[in-house]
This record gives C-alpha cells, sequence and structure tokens, in this order.
C-alpha cells in the first residue's frame, strides 16, 4: 500500500525538480482567458460614480438624465443623500450601459450636491494629525529599558518610514456577472477566492449558495487585494437584474483601481537602539505609528525577527485618514515592521563601525527559534553577493565608487508563517487511465495548476502529461482562499492524501488478477508492479482497464491523517546599489536572495516567487507611493505614469538560492508567496545608506529624498 | 468621451479647413498617445476630431548631404531617433522615451504639442490648476513635478516635450500651416506660456498644423541631450538638458546653445550658461559653471527645489556628453 508521507530525496520522480509551469503556453500566448476576457452575447459594461471629494456629505442626487440617456439600462443609486463619504472615489451611483462610452457619459449626466466636510490625506508628520483622528495607542514593554539605555555604550536613534502603497493588479479589481434566470447567477471574478467568494454575494441577494456559479480560470494579480465579492461585484449583480439579468461586465478603471482596491498601510517610527562596545544589542524602543484609511490597523511586529531583545517597549497608533482603505498587502505588516528594525540595526551597527553582516551573526541567537536557519542563510547569501569582498564601512563607497556614484551593500532578515488551508481536492482515476484532480482554488499566477499535477503524478507513478487538473470554479470540491501564504500546504497535502487514497483503491481492484496483495504493489514509472519486483507488473492503462465502467474518486483532504505540510520560514537578502549622488538616483546592481519554505514542490516556481517577490520589492523600494493631495484630499498619481513599477532593466541582477535538503524537507510544504517582499525595502534602504554615507528615511527612495538626506548630512558624498 | 465627428482629410488645405476656430472646438490627431487620454479623461470634448495621418506628405524624414534635416510632422518618434551623428541631441532625447510603443506611435508634431502632465490639470483642475473657488493649487500642493523657472506667473507646469530642447539647441524653424497659407516659426518661439486656462502651450492658432520642423547644417555640430530619469522603463525626466556646440580649430567653443526641459513651462533656453562656454575649451568645471549659470535664477515651489541641482546635473553632463 502507498503511504501519505513525502517520498524522500533520491525517489522522487517530480517533487522538487525545475518544471516549467503548465499554464506558461496559454498565458504567453495569449489564449489564457482573464476574467478580464470574458465577453458574453447581450452583455452590458458597468460604471460607478465615485467621489472626488475625500470627506464630504451627500445632500442630493438626480439620476433622472442619465436614466433617459439611450443606451443606458439600469441606474442605481449606491449611497445616497446623508451618506457620509469618508474618501475620495468611495461609491455612490452604479450604473450599466450598451457600451462604455455611454455608461462614462451617463456617469457624467448624474447631479450630485455635496457639503464638504474638513479631511486629512496624509499622516507622515504625526504633529499635523489632529487628535480627532488618532486611535487609541496601545503599548508593549519587557524588562527595564530606562536602565538598559542608561548602562549601554551606543545608544541610536533614527526615524524610518514608508509611505502607502496599493497593490496596483495588473487585472483591475471586477467581474462579469449575469442572472442565467430569475434564480440562478453566473459570476466571473478576478478573485483570490473561487470557493468562497460567492457567499456575501448570496447573503446580499437571497439567494442560496449554491445558486451561485463561480469560475474564473487566470487572474492578473491579486496580493491580498481580492478576497471579498466586494461593494461593486453586489451592486453590479443588482444591476444586472435591473437589466432583466443581461451580462454585466464591470472591472474597475486604472485610478479607481490604484485609489480604493486596496492600499499597503503606512508605517513610521521613531526607534532608539541600544548595544554593548562589543555588539551586543540590548535595548530597543520604538514610537510608531501608521495609516491604513479609516479605521483601526494593527502595529507591526516591532522589533520584527528580533524578538528576543532583552528590553523592548513599544508604543503603536494608527491614523484615521481619508483615503481608499486598505487590504491585505503580501504579508501583512512585516515588509514595514522589516523596513523599521533592520534600519535601526543597520545604523547601530554603523554607529560601531561594525560590518552588519558580522552584527547579526554576533547576535543571532536573539532571533529566536529560527535562529541556525538564519546562520546558515547569512553565511550563503554572503557567498552569493560576495560581501566580505565588496563591503565597505558605511560612506567609504564600495569598490567601483567614483566621485559621483557611490555603490553600497545592504541585508536583512524576515520570517513568516504559511501553514497549509483547509483544502478538499478529488482525484479521479478513469477506467482509460486517464487522470483527473478537481479542486476549487485558484493559480494566482504562482504555479498552483502545476504543483496540483506534480504530486497527483509523483503520487501515481505517473508522467506530468498523464495528469488533467481542472481548478477555477465553485462547483469543485473547495479549496481556501489564497492569501496568507496557505496555499501550497493545503493544496498539495489534500491532493497527496486523495491521490495515495486513490491508488490504494486501484491497488485493491487489481491485486487479485496479479495474484497478489494490494499491501505488496507499488506505483511507479507508469506500472503496476509488485514492490521490488518488476517483472510482476500491469502498466498503467492495464491496470486502471480493470476498473469496468466506474472510475475511482478519493476525495483528500487537508487537514488529514499525518501531518504533511507546516509552518514558519526564514529568509535573508541582500543588496548591492548604486547611488548618483548628484541626481539622487538609485540603481540596483544586484539582489540575492535566500530562502527556505521547506519541501519544495517545483524548484522552478517557487524561484520565480522569490524573484516576483524581489521585483515587487524593488519597485516599493524605490518608486512606489500612494500621492495624496493635502488640498483636494485626491490621490494626484492615480495613473501608471506617475505611479511608477520597475521595468525589467530597473532591476538589476537578481540570484536566489533556495534552502532544501535535510533539515527543511522533512517538514512538508510551506508557503512562499508572502515572506520574500518582506526584507527588500529594509535591505536596500540600508544599502543605500551604506552607500551614501546618511540613512534615507522614508521609502519609496526617490531622489528628492536621496538629495535632501545628502544635504543635511553636509553634501560630503 | 464625448460624441465627436471624425475627419480624416487627405491634404493639408482640407485638414484647416475642418479645424475650427477656437480651441477646444476641434482638436488634431496625429499618433494619438496624448489626444485619446485627454478625450477619454473629459479634458478636451471636441465636437470634431481631424485625423492628420492621412496627409501622407507630412510623414517623410528627408537628409540632404548639407547636414541639414527636414522632419515631417507626422514622422514618428522613432524615425529621428535613428538620425546621425549631428543629430545626436535629438536622436538622445527620442532614445529617452523609452517605450517602443510610443516612439513607433507618437508622432514628432505630436510630441511638440502634447498637452503639459501637470497631474492637477490631468485630474481636471484646468491648464492652470484652480480649485472650484479659484485657489491656485500649485503653490501650497504637491509641486514635486513642476517648474523652477519661469514660475512667477500663474502657469507652473513643466513643457512635456522632450524633443523640443534638442530642436531648439539645433535652432530648428517649425513649419507651420492654416488657412493663409504657411509661415515659419523658430523653435525657441514655437512656445509660449499661457496667461489663460483657454490658452495653449504654443503659437498655433486653432485652425493651424504643425507640417514640418527643418533643422538647419549640423555639420560641425556636436550636441547631446541628458535627461534624469528615474527609471529605465518609460519615465519622465525630472530634468533635462540639450546642448549643441561648435568649436574651433583649438577645440575651444564657437558657439553655444544650452536648452533645459521638463524645469519651466516652455523649454527654458539657458543664454547665460551657454555665452559662459564660449572661448573655452571645455573641462569638467566649465560645464559644471555653466550649470550653475542655468540655474542661476531658479525659484523652487516648496517640494521641488531638488530640481534645481538635477537641471544643473543635466546641463554640465549634457556638456560633457556632447564633446565626449
Ligand atoms: C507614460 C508616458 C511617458 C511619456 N514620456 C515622454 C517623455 O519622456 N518625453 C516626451 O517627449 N514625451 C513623452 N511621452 C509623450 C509622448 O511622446 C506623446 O504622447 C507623443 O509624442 C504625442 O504624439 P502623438 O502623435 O501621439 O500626438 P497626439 O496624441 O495625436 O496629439 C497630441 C496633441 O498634439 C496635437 N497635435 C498633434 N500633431 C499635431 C500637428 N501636426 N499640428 C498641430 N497639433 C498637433 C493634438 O491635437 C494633441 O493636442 C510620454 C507619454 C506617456 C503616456
Amino acid at each position: 500500500m502507498a503511504e501519505y508521507k513525502w517520498p524522500e530525496e533520491g525517489k522522487r520522480q517530480h517533487l522538487g525538480k525545475r518544471i516549467s509551469r503548465l499554464d506558461g503556453p496559454v498565458k504567453v500566448s495569449g489564449k489564457a482567458k482573464y476574467s478580464y476576457d470574458i465577453n458574453r452575447p447581450g452583455m452590458l459594461f458597468g460604471k460607478i460614480l465615485r467621489s472626488p471629494h475625500a470627506h464630504a456629505k451627500v445632500v442630493s442626487i438626480d439620476i433622472s438624465a442619465a436614466e433617459k440617456m439611450p443606451g443606458v439600462k439600469a441606474v442605481k443609486i449606491i449611497n445616497g443623500p446623508g451618506f457620509e463619504i469618508q474618501w475620495a472615489g468611495q461609491e455612490l451611483v452604479a450604473l450599466a450601459a450598451v457600451d462604455e462610452p455611454t455608461a462614462e457619459d451617463a456617469l457624467r449626466a448624474i447631479k450630485v450636491q455635496y457639503e464638504k466636510l474638513p479631511h486629512l490625506v496624509n499622516e507622515a508628520d504625526l504633529s499635523k494629525v489632529p487628535a480627532s483622528n488618532l486611535r487609541p495607542a496601545s503599548t508593549n514593554a519587557t524588562g527595564d529599558v530606562a536602565k538598559a539605555f542608561q548602562e549601554a555604550d551606543v545608544v541610536v536613534e533614527g526615524f524610518y518610514g514608508n509611505d502607502v502603497i496599493t497593490h496596483c493588479c495588473l487585472e483591475s479589481h471586477g467581474l462579469v456577472t449575469e442572472w442565467t434566470d430569475s434564480n440562478n447567477v453566473m459570476i466571473h471574478p478576478s478573485t483570490q477566492s473561487v470557493s468562497t467568494v460567492h457567499n456575501d454575494l448570496a447573503r446580499e441577494l437571497k439567494l442560496p449558495a449554491g445558486n451561485i456559479h463561480t469560475h474564473m480560470d487566470h487572474i492578473g494579480g491579486g496580493f491580498g487585494s481580492k478576497f471579498q465579492i466586494d461593494l461593486w461585484g453586489i451592486e453590479m449583480t443588482k444591476v444586472s437584474q435591473m437589466a432583466g439579468g443581461k451580462p454585466v461586465k464591470y472591472f474597475l478603471d486604472r485610478d479607481a483601481e490604484v485609489m480604493i482596491a486596496g492600499s499597503r498601510p503606512s508605517a513610521y517610527a521613531k526607534v532608539k537602539v541600544a548595544a554593548k562596545k562589543d555588539g551586543t544589542i540590548t535595548a530597543w524602543e520604538s514610537d510608531a505609528w501608521g495609516s491604513g484609511g479609516m479605521g483601526n490597523i494593527g502595529s507591526p511586529p516591532y522589533p520584527y525577527v528580533w524578538t528576543r531583545i532583552p528590553n523592548i517597549k513599544t508604543k503603536f497608533q494608527a491614523v484615521n485618514t481619508n483615503v481608499g482603505p486598505q487590504r491585505a498587502w503580501r504579508a501583512p505588516n512585516h515588509p514595514q515592521a522589516a523596513l523599521i528594525t533592520m534600519g535601526a540595526l543597520e545604523d547601530l551597527a554603523a554607529e560601531l563601525k561594525m560590518d552588519p553582516l558580522e552584527f547579526f551573526l554576533k547576535n543571532i541567537e536573539l532571533t529566536g527559534v529560527r535562529a541556525n536557519t538564519y546562520r546558515d542563510e547569512l553565511l550563503k547569501a554572503a557567498e552569493m553577493i560576495e560581501w566580505k569582498k565588496n563591503w565597505r564601512q558605511r560612506g567609504e563607497g564600495g569598490p567601483g565608487s567614483t566621485k559621483t556614484v557611490k555603490r553600497g551593500l545592504g541585508l536583512s532578515i524576515h520570517t513568516w508563517g504559511g501553514q497549509p488551508h483547509n483544502s478538499d481536492c478529488d482525484v479521479i482515476i478513469n477506467p482509460d487511465g486517464s487522470v483527473e484532480v478537481k479542486m476549487g482554488t485558484q493559480d494566482l499566477g504562482v504555479g498552483t495548476r502545476t504543483a496540483l499535477a506534480i504530486v497527483a503524478a509523483e503520487s501515481l507513478g505517473l508522467p506530468l502529461n498523464a495528469i488533467k487538473v481542472t481548478i477555477g470554479d465553485n462547483r469543485l470540491p473547495v479549496s481556501g482562499a489564497s492569501g496568507g501564504s496557505t496555499t501550497i500546504g493545503g493544496i498539495s497535502s489534500s491532493t497527496r492524501r486523495g491521490s495515495i487514497d486513490a491508488l490504494n483503491t486501484l491497488f485493491e481492484k487489481v491485486a487479485p488478477a496479479m495474484n497478489t496483495t494490494p499491501d505488496k504493489l507499488e506505483a511507479v514509472g507508469g506500472k503496476i508492479q509488485v514492490i521490488g519486483d518488476a517483472t510482476k507488473s500491469l502498466t498503467w492503462k492495464q491496470a486502471c482497464a480493470k476498473l469496468g465502467t466506474q472510475p475511482i474518486t478519493a476525495r483528500g483532504k487537508q487537514p488529514g491523517k499525518e501531518q504533511l505540510a507546516s509552518a514558519g520560514v526564514g529568509g535573508v537578502q541582500m543588496a548591492d546599489v548604486s547611488v548618483d549622488i548628484e541626481t539622487g538616483i538609485v540603481k540596483m546592481n544586484k539582489f540575492v536572495a535566500v530562502q527556505d519554505c521547506g519541501l519544495i514542490i517545483d524548484l522552478k516556481t517557487a524561484e520565480s516567487q522569490v524573484f516576483g517577490a524581489m521585483i515587487m520589492g524593488v519597485t516599493y523600494s524605490l518608486y512606489e507611493e500612494k500621492v495624496m493631495d493635502d488640498q483636494t484630499g485626491r490621490m494626484l498619481n492615480a495613473n501608471m505614469e506617475f505611479y511608477r513599477l520597475a521595468g525589467l532593466r530597473d532591476i538589476g541582477e537578481f540570484q536566489v538560492h533556495m534552502m532544501t535538503g535535510k533539515g527543511y524537507d522533512e517538514r512538508g510544504p510551506i508557503g512562499l508567496g508572502e515572506p520574500p517582499t518582506n526584507s527588500p525595502g529594509a535591505a536596500i534602504a540600508n544599502a543605500v545608506a551604506n552607500a551614501i554615507g546618511v540613512r534615507v528615511s522614508t521609502l519609496p527612495l526617490t531622489p528628492d529624498r536621496v538629495l535632501a538626506a545628502l544635504a543635511k548630512k553636509g553634501g560630503k558624498g | 468621451m464625448h460624441k465627436f465627428e471624425y475627419a480624416s482629410p487627405t491634404t493639408k488645405e482640407q485638414a484647416v479647413a475642418l479645424l475650427g476656430k477656437s480651441w477646444g472646438e476641434t482638436e488634431a490627431l496625429a499618433g494619438g498617445t496624448d489626444l485619446l487620454s485627454l478625450l477619454k479623461d473629459y479634458l478636451v470634448t471636441p465636437k470634431r476630431v481631424v485625423n492628420l495621418k492621412g496627409i501622407k506628405e507630412l510623414s517623410s524624414v528627408l537628409t540632404p548631404r548639407d547636414g541639414s534635416a527636414r522632419i515631417g510632422a507626422l514622422a514618428s518618434i522613432e524615425a529621428v531617433r535613428d538620425l546621425g551623428r549631428g543629430f545626436a541631441a535629438l536622436s538622445q532625447a527620442a532614445a529617452g522615451i523609452t517605450s517602443p510603443q510610443i516612439r513607433n506611435m507618437g508622432t514628432v508634431g505630436g510630441d511638440l504639442c502634447q498637452r503639459p502632465r501637470c497631474w492637477y490639470f490631468r485630474s481636471g483642475f484646468g491648464l492652470l490648476a484652480k480649485d472650484e473657488s479659484g485657489n491656485a493649487l500649485v503653490p501650497n500642493g504637491d509641486n514635486r513635478y513642476h517648474a523652477i523657472l519661469g514660475n512667477d506667473g500663474e502657469a507652473k507646469f513643466v513643457n512635456p516635450s522632450s524633443l523640443a530642447p534638442a530642436f531648439i539647441a539645433l535652432n530648428a524653424k517649425i513649419k507651420i500651416f492654416g488657412p493663409a497659407g504657411e509661415r515659419e516659426v523658430e523653435a525657441a518661439k514655437f512656445f509660449v506660456t499661457p496667461k489663460s486656462a483657454s490658452e495653449r502651450e504654443y503659437a498655433l492658432q486653432p485652425n493651424e498644423i504643425v507640417t514640418m520642423i527643418h533643422v538647419p547644417s549640423t555639420l560641425g555640430v556636436r550636441s547631446a541631450t541628458y535627461e534624469v530619469r528615474q527609471r529605465e522603463v518609460l519615465d519622465w525626466p525630472l530634468a533635462a538638458a540639450s546642448v549643441a556646440l561648435t568649436l574651433d580649430a583649438s577645440k575651444k567653443v564657437k558657439t553655444a546653445r544650452i536648452v533645459l526641459g521638463h524645469v519651466a513651462p516652455v523649454p527654458w533656453v539657458a543664454e547665460e550658461a551657454a555665452q559662459s562656454l564660449i572661448g573655452k575649451t571645455i573641462s569638467e568645471d566649465a560645464a559644471a559653471e555653466a550649470g550653475r549659470l542655468a540655474v542661476a535664477n531658479a525659484h523652487a515651489l516648496s517640494r521641488n527645489a531638488y530640481k534645481i541641482q538635477l537641471a544643473s546635473v543635466a546641463v554640465k553632463r549634457a556638456i560633457l556628453q556632447a564633446v565626449s
């Protein structure tokens, strides 16, 4: 009988190999259909009127002119008179028309009267935040911080921060929604949760959950911002109903996408850290704040990773701002916490005139349970970036520096959980020998389909192309939302269990014909054979033919018997940058990442995950910023022209090393989507400080900020 | 997008006859890379759009042996990227528009006549960026990308054209066609600072079009454009400078033109800086001094002081690049 536990190294046919993603060809050839690409017969186009004001009361709304326009099929007020608008871009009226320009013109025919109210859209300068916008502070303390600072040999104080950025999904949020009859709705959303996204819609429409059919094949980015049906999903389905059930396509325009469809909270902190002369870290104190729009947000974990610093005192305060609300952004709070913590510690190392690599290694036990992983990873990363050869004391400029261009190195370490989510999976072995894996999951572009095929093929001793994977539909066995880096652990565990159960059923069916018992059988190389005896075998096809007409369907579950996946990873990143001190422009030379994620299902897509995170990391470190205008309360760069993302030539050279083998593999797969996004800001900001000899306090590291920091330092490079 | 009539004339005479007599009534369409955004954002709402691309004679690029060039207004930006050595300032400026799509769709005339990228203008607050009570938004707002020169009037946006400074440095002339026939203006005089939101940033009448840009002989001219851009991928320069120099036999500067881009409502001719080079051998110091002079009269708004430094560096580096 086959068992659940993962095969050992040496016995793996597909697991951990570099396998190209199965949906690569349809994506690069343009054949893949994203929900954005779905067009239905008779489809209408939805539009939403959004508030231009950041804080205002709706006095009146007149939709009569819009309703009368030819081609306009339904107009519905979402938030009417009396409603208090809390951010620019908040939804007021939804409508649908025969084409987009008509819908857009109809929006302009709607008359709204507002009573403007005072707004706050920027919070970096806490002294300018009215008391009424401050939420209650939370504090924490361990040890005796006052005494520790008194007794310390070196104390460093600094300010660090990270402005609000947005998710900026390339496929904006939205859906195509239609009533297939008076009781049934079909949606094609862009979602991170195929199996659950319809639940809120069902509740809102008072329909049984089973009457809503969700389908999505591909998604163009989510990053934590696409779990819900969202207000527009509900309103557009109602608009569709008003229009006789006709399909309505509604995807956010780019400006709305960056204004209101998700942002990562800002984080600012005044930090004080202390050490002994020999470099031992003794104390941390931080006074932090941040905003995710209206409403409370939790404190980033300060100090990040270095949780065993003996004396710690922290304070955090959320600020209410009239800005489109925050949503989970890849490892919520961790990138900000990494930036601020690693920045302060690197400043402390610089003050001690210590190499931060030595400094981190010396103190590594203060990171707790993963200290050994970090040590190994630090040494590996240092080798990849040639730290010893290229690192110089802060402000000296690394090798190759000129009068105007200074080179520097910086590092950071990070962690994340990534425990498996709940997952059901059907594995079907057909009498013709074909195999299907069916699951209500989604492939966020990370290789979920490929991982499913790998796990099933590995478990059944088959080639990859023998497996047909069907996902992206809520009529399939329910699997969790793709968030919190929970997917790989969940889906590979349930698929493993389902495949092994199906295989054991097949063994039971064929054992008599093979004159043996099921426990003596194994599936290898496309054959069912007696363990260790290749002469007594059936081809997979021959074996399956013995099923008659009834396929085997096995439901694999997570959680289930035996632990197949776990949680908790560590990673290290090091950046090598050049800074033009005359223009303040930062260029990436090289960026390396060392990461563990337990047992790797597909080495190639695992590395790609890390590359993707590093690209996103360079982007948020150097370019991304939600620019909010104090006067008008509006986002000024709600486009992709001044909301900058890195291009290929901006990212420099990347190298990724995955920690595998003993100590890692036996933990089973652990989620990887989030951890590698945590360190880039810290590593790059530290590299810039190392290059130019002064800290640029706030991300993104734009020329104005770099030049201002240099000017403060006295213009010396 | 408001509904409009679409006209596709095949001669320039037809085209100007189709254009209206006041701004806003009609719009000329070239590559559309800017006009389409303006239309979709309701920043222009013409009754008629006049497509110029049917006028075949306007897309030729001629480079006779005398080192001059006659560039049709409808020639692509990509086409000027390929011009020879004397036109280095121009081809480098074109190459700085690092999107192949924009370089191939966008035209030279469209680059010169494109509208400012001021984010208040593009958000619907008008060319001079005022709120509904008439308060100017730029002085107290986020003006990090706004003008540091020529910003004492109400217009505080920067001229967006990267090709314009290069054309001006190369002493180009712009040929214009209107109901009264053809006329020609120096490239430097083509750009104007509007005093009201209903004016335009260039010296065209509403029913005139740019037909051709004439660059006089570039034989012996050393030119260069240096842009300070944050990213390699398509990105607006934060500041840029185009220079054109001629040197005498002993490598001393005989003539010099220095023009700054993306720092003022018009391409900014830095006369004093150019003069400072005359008779000198180009050195790091001479170039830096010209850079300093180029921004001597700069005046920072609340958030854009850094651009003064960037403009100065751009001038220095463009000069050094021109002679390297
Ligand atoms: C993200 C982004 C970055 C960019 N970066 C740069 C940059 O760094 N530097 C730069 O220079 N440009 C840049 N561009 C702008 C681009 O170069 C212009 O959009 C393009 O040059 C316009 O040319 P077009 O032919 O498409 O003009 P259109 O969009 O067709 O027209 C633009 C305007 O010019 C008028 N017009 C066009 N041709 C004529 C004519 N012959 N006579 C009279 N009026 C005319 C039109 O009526 C319209 O008002 C950028 C654009 C984008 C979107």
